[in-house]
């Protein structure tokens, strides 16, 4: 209701088109651009050298990142980023959608999850290095091994809420086994698995990083650590914004195969709400 | 009443099937290095870890490396929580902060935390410092957005209510907003109480400041793979504790409102 009546009185008083977009334009580039100025202003006026300015940072962007390193290190990392995120989904998913249906095996399990999702991620690093050695599939598998849980717990939570009336119209409708968990259960689970999503990708950047600046000799994390080591601050800064925008582009693909998947779910709530 | 009658039994069974399955896995994986499926240097004997555990309880320098690594979660913890308190509820109480701050926000949370730690490394060496500005970097932004989106979740008529009434500034914060902000604040620090235990003990592997973070990555390069595993289980059991002490302040905290309240009745 209020919602409503905002947007037409915001409507009436908005003057045209043009100008709302020039408005929505400022607002949401004059704060980083004011302290980008900031900063460059405050770089080269003071000594410290560890604060480069922002010109010369984006000048060891284009000088570090564009070329071959592109090539030998960000894409390796970007490519086991992207089969343990997948691999987590997957196995999150299954195995979530099992042990929430059946409920001795929840309960059978219920303790031991609980453990596995409280251990720090990165503390399975040497765990996984240790049975494994160092290798690619072992980096796979530390990002498996952490983002995993947050998919798994938040898709048994998502599966055992389904709707006591819906399930029950399901069963007096005699569907197949198949056709439940295809159009009952796991879109009545879908807004909690990406929840679970969400939490995981970030943990898989976490650990991608960090099992790279561990046991590795290439990749973007073992990068930002040589650099900072050598003291190539600027290189350095230049791979924190990397990392950065590998994270921001992490949240815009996910914001966007979010509203496609759960579409229903926030057109419900909108109309749940006015 | 029946309620009862049907509840315990099933609690029972849910309490004796949750050990089952604890036990049968402790037994599982004892049986793996025995069996010679994996090299008990790889997978030690479950029973090693845990003399190895009952040892290290009674070891005071034990104390002392897990009470550098929760002072170092407290301190970041609570730096973290009162810093996005104050700059949420200003940013999401005025709107047109909200709309300024948004681009930098959605920039800035996504960074993981860990790209900050060479930075971090070169600006404290490998003291607690270092350690701090990671643990705060990455719990301030999960405080900050929840009191921002509680601090913007006050009900409209609410807030009309009181503007009616007459309410001061001051008033209006303590009746209006705080009790609708409260449980995404509690929220929001429980999730940051998780992230910073995570990072405290990330960066003592990392960087190497004091610590349990420190033991693990002291036993890896020692090959003293029993006592690996043990300290991993100990950082377990140390998350556990932090989930399981918040999510009950949260309870008592929330006991008026209505998610904690429904779920009592159900």
């Amino acid at each position: 209701m209020s919602a409503h009546t905002d947007r037409i009185a915001r409507r009436s008083r908005g003057g045209g088109l043009g100008r709302r977009v020039a408005a929505g334009f400022l607002y949401s580039l004059g704060l980083p651009f004011l302290l980008l100025v900031i900063w460059g202003l405050a770089s080269s006026s003071s000594t410290n050298r560890f604060f480069p300015g922002p010109l010369t940072i984006l000048e060891a962007f284009r000088e570090t990142w564009i070329g071959p390193a592109f090539v030998d290190d960000v894409l390796p990392s970007l490519y086991r980023l992207a089969l343990g995120i997948a691999a987590s989904i997957v196995i999150g998913i299954a195995a979530g959608t099992l042990i929430g249906l059946f409920r001795p095996l929840r309960e059978l399990l219920e303790p031991l999850l609980e453990f596995f999702r409280a251990i720090p991620p990165p503390v399975l690093i040497p765990v996984v290095m240790l049975l494994l050695g160092i290798t690619d599939t072992m980096k796979v598998v530390v990002i498996v091994s952490g983002a995993v849980w947050p998919i798994l717990l938040n898709t048994i939570d998502g599966v055992r809420a389904t709707d006591s009336v819906m399930s029950e119209t399901a069963d007096s409708f005699q569907i197949t086994w198949w056709e439940r968990l295809r159009f009952l259960v796991l879109p009545a689970a879908s807004p909690r698995i990406m929840t679970g999503v969400r939490q995981g990708l970030s943990v898989a950047l976490i650990l991608m990083v960090i099992s790279e600046m561990f046991a590795s000799s290439a990749g973007l994390g073992y990068r930002i650590a040589y650099f900072q080591r050598n003291y190539l601050i600027a290189e350095m800064w230049s791979g924190i914004l990397l990392l950065g925008l590998v994270g921001v582009l992490l949240a815009a693909t996910f914001g966007v195969v979010e509203r496609r998947v759960l579409r229903w779910y926030h057109g419900i709530r909108e109309v749940n709400r006015a | 009443m029946h309620v009862f009658s049907i509840r315990r039994p099933r609690s029972l069974r849910k309490v004796m099937l949750g050990v089952a399955g604890l036990t049968g896995f402790l037994v599982v994986w004892q049986l793996v290095p025995t069996l010679g499926l994996i090299n008990s240097q790889y997978l030690p004997y479950v029973t090693d870890i845990f003399a190895r555990l009952a040892e290290e309880f009674r070891d005071l320098a034990f104390w002392r490396r897990l009470g550098h690594t929760m002072t170092s979660w407290a301190i970041g913890l609570a730096v973290a929580t009162a810093a996005a308190v104050v700059l949420g509820t200003i940013v999401g109480l005025v709107p047109f902060l909200r709309r300024a701050t948004h681009t930098v926000v959605e920039f800035l949370r996504p960074i993981p935390s860990v790209a900050l730690i060479p930075l971090a490394v070169l600006l404290f060496g490998i003291q607690m410092q270092a350690a701090l500005l990671i643990i705060i970097y990455a719990s301030f932004w999960q405080v900050f957005v929840q009191v921002i989106y509680g601090v913007a979740d006050v009900d409209a008529v609410a807030r009309d209510t009181a503007r009616s009434f007459g309410l001061t500034r001051r008033e209006r914060l303590s009746y209006l907003v705080l009790p609708t902000a409260l449980p995404y604040l509690m929220t929001g620090v429980r999730l940051a109480a998780a992230v910073a235990l995570i990072l405290a003990i990330t960066a003592e592997m990392v960087i190497g400041n004091p610590g349990l973070g420190r033991m693990i990555e002291l036993s890896r390069s020692a090959g003293d793979s029993v006592g690996l595993y043990a300290f991993v289980v100990v950082t377990g059991l140390l998350g556990l504790l932090v989930n399981i002490v918040f999510r009950f302040i949260e309870r008592r905290s929330l006991s008026w409102h209505q998610s904690v309240r429904g779920e009592e009745v159900l």
